[in-house]
This record gives C-alpha cells, structure tokens and sequence, in this order.
C-alpha cells in the first residue's frame, strides 16, 4: 500500500452563491486546486456531493464536473454519503491511489443548496435520515439533533449557554477566514439571545444552509515532493457506520461510527488522541461538537462541552478546533464541508492560517458526520 | 302503529364492545359569538374540536380500538365494518378500510362508508344487526363520527362538532346489552344538506325543527314503543339525537321522558353536535353508568331525513367489561380551551394556499 | 402530487399496527423489523406487535418543517422507548411542548401523518400521546 499526500488545494468562498450553478462552484474550486498542485491533468475525479439530484435536478457530477474541466475521458465518479461526501470522496481517491491503480486524483466536494426554497430544503437534508421511519415521521436534521442535545443535557445536567463557547470560537475564527460565511463575532449575550429553532437548538447552535465547493489533489506520497513544495501526507483515513436512525442506535449519545473511524484512523497514524495538534471538527450543531470530542478519545462521555467552557477549543487552546470558523461560522455547504475540513487542515499544516495559525502545528485531524452519525469519517494529515 | 314495523333479527343479538373518542379541543360558544355577533353565548356550553392530525378515520379507529377492548374477541372474527359519517375524508376511497386495517380486522369482510347525515351511524348499527341477527356473521362493527363543519358565522357554527363511536354487535349471549328490537323511518325531507364539492352544508332554517327532527324521531319513537309494548317508564335512560341541548329535551318531554332519564346520554351542552357520532355517543355514555336489567331507548335522527329508534336491555356483562376502555367521561375531562383563531385553524377554516 | 402511494402501502403494518418482529434465537423485540436480529444478528422474521406503550426518551419542537409538515407545525418529536425494549422515532400528540417530560409514559394513537397535497393520499400513521387518565 502506498502513502498518499495532498499536493493541491482549492475553495471557492462559502455562503448564498445566488449567480453562481454547481457547475461553475465545482470548476472554480478544481481549477484552483490544480492551480496550487501546478498541474492539468490527473486520472480520475471523486465529486463528494449529497444533494445536487434532489436541489438542483442534476445527478450524474462524475460526468459533469470532469467535462467541465475539459477532462472528457477521464475516470470520474459521485461520491454521496449525505453531509459526509466530501470526506468520502477524499476517502475513495486515497484507495485508488494507495491500491496503485491510479496516480494523481482529485478531489472535489461540492453542493449547491441555495436552489430550493426553506421547506424543501430542509425535506432534502432530511433524506440523511431514515425514510420510512424517521423522515416520515415530520423529523428534521433541527429536530434530530435537538432530540439528541435534549437528552445529553438531562443526562449530564448541561444548560443551553454551556454550548456557547463553541459557538464563540467559531464565529471568532470565521472573522480572518475571507472563505468563511459570517464574519461577525457571536458574545455570550447574542448566543444567549438566540432563538430557538427545535428547543433546546438555538438559531447559533446550528450551520447555515448555503453553497461551497472545496478540492484537493492527491498523489502517491513517495514522489509528492517532487509535484510540490509542501506536500502533507495523509496519516490515517477511516471510514465506520452506525445504524442509520437514531432510535436503532444501542446508545444514541455515543457516537459509535466517530469512535470506531477515529480508532482506526488513529492505528493508522500510530498516533493517540493527545498526540493532535488541531481538529476540525463537525459543529454542524453544537451537540454534534461535543460528542464528537468524546467520541474521538478528547474528553469523557458527557464532559466535551467542558473543553468548549474552559477554553480548550480556542486557537490558543490545548485542542483548537474549528480554526478557520467550522461548520458554524465558514459554513456547512454538506457535500463539501468535509473537502473544506481538509483543506482548512492543509493551510493550517503549511503555515499558512494568517491570523489563525495553530502553532506548531505538526499533526491535524478532520472527522466529517453523515447523517446525524450513521456515516463518520476520520483523516490525520501531517507535513510531509 | 303496527307492530310489524319494528324490526326483529332471526337469531338474537346485542353489543358486545362499544368504545368513543371525543377530541380534547373545546371551543366555547362564547367565543363564536363573540366573533360573530361581538358578544353573549350560543345554545350549548361549548363543543369539541378535532386537532389538526384528527379526522373521522383516526376518531374511527381511536373508538374502534375502544370497542375491541371490551369486547375482547379475535378483530379478525369480526364479518364488516362499516363507518357512518358526513365528513369522511376521502370522497372516494373508504374510511373504513383504514379502520379496519389499524384495528387488524382485514382482509375477510365486508366494509363500506356510509353517508346519511346525523343518522350515518345508526344505519350502519342497522345493517350491523342483520348481518349478525341473519347468522351471516358472527360479529359486525358499526361506527358512526364525524368532524363536522358548520358554516362561519352560521348558527351551526356554535354546536357542529367532532367525535364518535363504535359498536361490535354479536350473538346475544355474549351480549353487554342485548336488543329488544329495531326500527326505521325514513322519507325525504330536505331540511339540511350539503351539495357535492361544497365545504358547508346548507339547511332549511326553522325548517329542520317540527318537520325533520321532531317528526321523525317522534314517529320512531312512538313506533318502537308500540310495537315493543312498552311505556317511557319502562326505561332507565333514553338517548335522542342532539344538535343542541333544547331539541332532545323538548322531543324526549313530548314522548313522557323525564330529564332523568336524558341525564347521562344528554352530552351536547359539552362536546356539541359529533352529527354520525352524537345518538350513538349519548349512548355509549349511558352503557358507562347503567346497570343490569336497565332498558334503553336510543333514537337517532339524520337530515334528509330518517331516524333508526333501538331497545337494549343491559346485562351481567357490562359491570366489568366497561372498565377496559376509557368512557365518555375520561374524554370529556380531557379538556384543552381554544379560542377563535386557534379553532379556525384547527378546523382549516384560514386560507393559507 | 399524488405522492409515493406504494411506498405508504407497504409500510400500513408498521404504522397502524407498530408490527414488528421477535427474534427467535434471543427473543429480543425489533421495531422497525429489519428481518436481522440487532442483538445476535441471526435471522428474526417472526411477526410480533408492539403494545404501543412506552415513554418519553427525549423530545423536540419543530418549527420549520420539512415539505409536506408545514400545516401541522409547531409539533412535537420524540424518541419514544417502546416498553418492550425497541427505540421508536415518533410525534407526540395532544400535548403542549411545556407539559412534555423526559420519562413520560405514553401510548401510541393512529392519526394523520400528512397529506400529499389536496389531491394526493392522507398518510395516517403512529403518533404518541401522554397516556389517557381514565
């Protein structure tokens, strides 16, 4: 098996791309990434996207995005595991790179949600869930998630403003991100006054809905410094399941999948948890935040909003997490949250994070949850 | 009157289950007229509204599941189930058929909507009766609700209202209240009605009083009692169709009934006019409190028009079967006051597309 | 729109009647039935019918529904556990979200899950509401 590195990396800017299609979203960040990997060509594309068939009527990216780039011809394939994609694609073209079938891959997660109105939006996010026996039932991605944090802080005997600090920091790291969504800081008071939208989900404890595309170019590891000057190898990639409803699950606040992929993810590297430098994580709502924190070995069973209230999340922090805004403040565009994860991962590892840079950071981890868990999705990537 | 008119199955049959729903909305009578006449009240206290996840079938299947309760038989013993209502919520496509399946009767039977305004459920208590009294059938169960609309601002407004009941009819040995005899009377009297894709129904006004309610219903009564050989004394309850409070009183004062003997059935002061589901509910609540040997007289009325009029006597049985389901009672007191606006909602009385 | 109407059918057991499945090997009760046993992973097809009792594990207010639960909104959703042991995703009905507790007992009615538009079929389906005081 061969080491894989990332030799490229590109975004376009996240938010509500009202004069811009998938397609130019898709090109935009692929040309980029290209550009960065100082290359034309490569052997096949992996288009992690959840919900351009139900938003925008087109299927069939593979096709689409590789004639787009002018690379007719090329092998090309839609990766979808819901908000998880774009790690599923970045997951699929390490497999053809590491198997040595292919050489240079890109990757690129994409989605356009903008195109549809609210209620429709939210029915097509729900498509994460289970059709017949959570969706059927009026359940939103709001309400899963809510139902969730409901019973974390009974269980725990959390309050609402304990999440805040999650909140905070995001919005605070989103304000050097130029890529980011919001650039507008969020105090205690305004997390505070935040509305609730499926209680105890505030308004801020959930991502936006809005539209992104993020890509990177991966090459066997053995010859990426050749392509490129700063090449970051992938350390640990792994990808585990949990049933796909939240009432199938034995345990609904372990996240069994984010243990399992960050276990394996971790043997992979032959790294421990302590051995992370910064993690971005999946705060596409608060609660997700704080069992992914402990699911991942960060903290114990109940206690991940403690490092969000003691301030080990910060930039300054033992753990920073979110470093270039996170879900919350650069943006959830779902099919390409995971591509934005690695990227922001990328920048972070070549030293060039600006006003945001981890320091020192040697050894970076992303985790990107489908659904309201059942597909969840751990890279390590270190400085080559 | 003769005899012959009152109706008799070959084999004797009773109830065996009976089971209600009410929904727990009520709307006060003030609040209609407060909106509609910018004060006062209306003739009744207040009625009961379905939610917004409630309609004739789910009341159906909630009264159904009550009736199987009691009953305590196999539902798939059971040979029909018919569903009387003005307010069915597919014009085409059966009520019943939803019934059954959530109550687990099908596939072996029949099953059929009916429609006769208030009486829609009597008729199918009728046919209930000669399915089983023939020995096509060893049980047959017969539901009548609705969730009915009056027209805003119209007098019906105040009363229309929602719920239901069902019985098991079945041999009468297994009976909890066996029937004494049966009859119908029908003709056509346009006193209310509701055309084809019209929301609300119309009616005749002053027109439904003397010739519709009081005519038909005294006609039955008077039948049943004749060919029964029996006497208002004879009876501890009896149980008349209520649109209102003052209708059944009037009609139960003219045939010798006392207010006692209204009491227990006389529920319109406080869920309304269920319309299909309003005889027969006053019944159901009457079996909630009567006890063995007691007669009961049940005469129901339904515009266009007809009334079915029924003689029970109760049984040993009924003490201690009526303890496995809710009565009337416990829905009665399940009680959440709603305003206009809230109602108008409920209802889908606002345009929102 | 007349909506996936063969999609409704199938399901009727599941939703009016909360049918599901004992596994024979282990006896555990499944819900929704899935035909593997979740506990020993043997086959477990046997038909069995969830009594529809249970309480309340978490819940929600929904106030932006997805398409199609507009009418209905603000509803309450919950993770309901079944007293024979199955988790079940479900609204809870006849309530006010401020009277709604963690550890609530309920019992699961049939009512109207949705319609599919004014001309499709009427989804009916369980819900679950505090149970009746009789």
């Amino acid at each position: 098996m061969r080491d894989v590195a990332i030799i490229g990396i590109g975004q376009t800017p996240v938010g509500e791309h009202w004069d811009t299609s998938l397609r130019h979203l898709a090109l935009q960040a692929a040309l980029n990434a290209l550009h960065d990997a100082n290359i034309e060509k490569v052997d096949a594309i992996y288009v992690g996207n959840m919900l351009s068939g139900e938003v925008g009527g087109q299927e069939h990216l593979g096709a689409l995005v590789a004639d787009s780039l002018g690379m007719s011809g090329v092998e090309a394939l839609k990766i979808e595991a819901a908000c998880a994609s774009g790690a599923a694609a970045l997951r699929v073209g390490i497999l053809a790179i590491a198997s040595g079938m292919l050489d240079l891959v890109l990757v690129l997660g994409v989605e356009k949600l903008t195109d549809t109105l609210g209620g429709e939006t939210t029915a097509a996010l729900a498509l994460a869930a289970d059709a017949e026996y959570e969706v059927s039932q009026g359940i939103s991605f709001v309400a899963l998630n809510a139902l969730l944090m409901r019973r974390y802080m009974h269980d725990y005997g959390w309050r609402g403003d304990d999440f805040a600090n999650f909140v905070i920091n995001a919005h605070a790291n989103a304000l050097n991100n130029p890529n980011a969504m919001f650039h507008r800081r969020v105090t205690p008071e305004s997390y505070a006054r935040s509305a609730l939208i499926a209680d105890p989900v505030k308004l801020f404890d959930a991502s936006p809905v809005c539209d992104g595309a993020a890509a990177v170019v991966l090459a066997p590891a053995e010859y990426a410094r050749t392509l490129s000057p700063a090449p970051v190898r992938i350390r640990g990639s792994a990808v585990a399941t949990a049933p796909l409803a939240v009432h199938s699950r034995k345990d609904p606040l372990a996240l069994a999948a984010a243990r399992l992929s960050a276990r394996r993810a971790y043997e992979m590297a032959q790294i421990t948890p302590q051995d992370v430098d910064f993690f971005e994580l999946h705060d596409a709502f608060t609660i997700m935040s704080a069992l992914s924190l402990e699911a991942a070995g960060f903290a114990e069973r109940g206690q991940g909003v403690r490092l969000a209230l003691e301030g080990d999340i910060t930039l300054q922090g033992r753990l920073p997490v979110a470093t270039l805004g996170g879900l919350k403040a650069r943006g959830h565009p779902v099919g390409a949250t995971g591509m934005y994860q690695v990227v922001e991962a990328v920048l972070q590892l070549r030293g060039l994070a600006g006003e945001n840079q981890v320091p020192a950071a040697c050894i970076g981890m992303t985790q990107n949850i489908g659904g309201s868990g059942a597909t969840i999705i751990t890279h390590i990537l270190e400085m080559a | 009157m003769d005899s012959q008119q009152v109706m008799h199955p070959q084999r004797p049959v009773g109830i065996i289950g009976y089971g209600s729903y009410v929904p727990m909305y009520r709307l006060p009578s003030t609040e209609v007229a407060r909106v509609w006449h910018g004060g006062g009240k209306g003739p009744i206290r207040e009625k009961a509204v379905a939610g917004l996840d409630e309609d004739t079938a789910t009341i159906s299947i909630e009264a159904a599941r009550n009736a199987l309760a009691r009953a305590e038989i196999d539902p798939a013993e059971i040979r029909a189930v018919w569903v009387g209502s003005e307010s069915h919520p597919y014009a085409v496509k059966p009520t019943s058929t939803i019934v059954a399946e959530a109550i687990g009767t099908t596939p072996y039977h029949l099953a059929a909507d009916l429609e006769f305004a208030c009486k829609a459920g009597t008729e199918a208590l009728q046919a209930a009766i000669g399915l089983v009294g023939s020995g096509m059938a060893e049980y047959a169960l017969a539901i009548g609700a609705d969730t009915a609309q009056g027209r805003p601002g119209d007098a019906l407004e105040y009363t229309a209202s929602s719920g239901g009941t069902a019985f098991i009819v079945g041999p009468a040995d297994e009976a909890l209240a066996t029937l004494s005899g049966s009859l119908s009377y029908v003709t056509d009297t346009p006193d209310f009605w509701r055309r084809a894709y019209q929301h609300y129904p119309s009616h005749g006004g002053r027109f439904t009083g003397e010739p519709a309610y009081f005519h038909h219903i005294q006609a039955a009564a008077e039948g049943i009692l004749a060919g029964l050989q029996a006497r208002p004394e004879d009876f501890a309850y009896a149980i008349f169709h209520q649109p209102n409070v003052k209708f059944p009183q009037r009609v139960a004062r003219r045939l010798g009934f006392t207010q006692e003997q209204l009491e227990p059935g006389l529920l319109s002061n406080v869920i309304g006019n269920t319309y299909a589901g309003a005889a027969i509910t006053g019944f159901s609540a009457t079996l909630d409190v009567a006890q063995p040997g007691e007669r009961i007289l049940v005469v129901s009325f339904g515009s266009g028009a007809g009334s079915d009029a029924f003689v029970w006597e109760v049984t040993e049985a009924l003490a201690e079967r009526r303890s496995k389901a809710p009565l009337v009672s416990d829905y009665i007191r399940r009680r959440v006051e709603i305003d206009y606006a809230l109602y108008a909602r409920y209802r889908h009385k606002l345009l929102v597309k | 729109m007349s909506g996936k109407v063969a999609h409704d059918w199938r399901l009727k057991g599941q939703r009016y009647r909360l049918e599901g499945e004992e596994c024979p090997h282990c006896r555990v009760k499944i819900f929704p039935p899935r035909d593997i046993c979740p506990e020993c992973h043997k086959p477990a097809k046997e038909p069995y019918r969830l009594s529809g009792r249970g309480e309340v594990y978490t819940y929600s207010t929904v106030n932006n529904a997805p398409g199609g639960f507009e009418e209905y909104t603000p509803y309450t959703v919950a993770l309901v556990k079944l007293e024979e042991g199955p988790m079940i995703t479900a609204q809870l009905t006849d309530v006010t979200p401020e009277n709604v507790k963690i550890g609530m007992p309920v019992e699961m009615v049939t009512r109207k899950l949705r319609a599919q538009g004014d001309e499709g079929t009427i989804i009916y389906g369980y819900k679950f509401r505090p149970v009746l005081q009789a």
